[in-house]
């Protein structure tokens, strides 16, 4: 692996120069970077084939192409916000990567119901239980009651579902038709509202990742 | 070179529920800065150093680690 950065990378610069040119020099850029985003696409979900195993062969292509489709309008909308500060490949990578991670997770957990919040609860004792380390036990044990008494409904439901139930959060915000970001904003919120209600009742988790730091 | 992340607890339960201690980027700012944060870490750069933030949300965001690992692993192949 090469242990430097290289900043001049002729080869994508070529190709977003053609890119931004126009007639038959940018219709071919853009069949190259379709052919890209179609690759990295494809390296996703070879990536989460595990979690989709009803998933057949054209099934797999189709989602490749939807993903490596809509990764190619974001990019070519977006084409201004590239500033070079890393590799074009990579920059038009993650579009693909990001669609095509979305998609397979949303398809992973069709047709399933989110987990109600009995099951989080449920996971929280025995979590309790497994725990070896005695000021772990008491934060967890903690953790139902400051759910329920600190958080918003809507951070509770956030935080239930994905910390601890585990669900997707791109499978939620499509559930809830929102987005990652804003789902994301509950959570962080939620997190922060726990930790100062764990710690109102003297529980101090910084003191928690300090000793394991140790 | 960035740390593993959530080596910061031990109980994986409290890594999840409780999140990232420290200040952290939001899941747009970290799309936004993913690519230039993979490639300083390839190039063994201080990633963590150059875009402070990055780290604690990726040991937050169980998604946005995803698309971080693929994009890792798809650069270093």
């Amino acid at each position: 692996m090469a242990p430097t950065l290289v900043l001049t990378r002729p080869e994508s610069s070529t190709l977003l120069e053609r890119l931004r040119a126009d007639g038959a020099e940018r219709e071919a850029a853009v069949a190259e970077l379709h052919e890209l985003l179609l690759k990295a696409a494809r390296f996703e979900l070879r990536r989460r084939q595990a979690t989709v195993p009803h998933l057949r062969g054209d099934d797999y292509d189709d989602l490749a192409h939807q993903a490596a489709d809509d990764a190619l309008v974001a990019v070519l909308g977006k084409l201004d916000d590239f500033r070079g500060e890393s590799r074009f490949t990579t920059w038009a990578y993650k579009f693909a990567l990001f669609e095509a991670g979305v998609k397979v997770r949303r398809r992973a957990w069709q047709g399933r119901e989110v987990p109600l919040e009995e099951e989080a609860w449920s996971r929280l004792a025995t979590a309790a239980e497994d725990s070896g380390q005695a000021e772990a036990k008491q934060v967890i044990e903690a953790l139902p009651e400051a759910i329920a008494t600190a958080l918003s409904e809507r951070q509770r439901e956030v935080l239930v579902a994905v910390a601890l139930n585990d669900v997707p959060i791109d499978v939620l915000a499509e559930r809830l038709q929102t987005t990652r970001g804003a789902l994301y904003k509950s959570l962080h919120d939620a997190r922060r509202k726990l930790r100062a209600a764990l710690a109102a009742q003297g529980l101090s988790v910084s003191e928690l990742e300090g000793e394991v730091n140790r | 070179m960035s740390r593993d992340r959530n080596d910061s607890k031990s109980d994986p339960v409290l890594a999840r529920a409780l999140g990232p201690a420290g200040p952290e980027v939001s899941c747009e700012q970290c799309f936004e800065l993913l690519d230039r944060y993979v490639e300083l870490e390839i190039a063994r750069a201080e990633a963590d150093t150059a875009l402070p933030g990055m780290r604690a949300h990726l040991e937050g965001c169980p998604a946005c680690a995803e698309d971080h690992d693929s994009l890792l692993a798809m650069m270093r192949e």
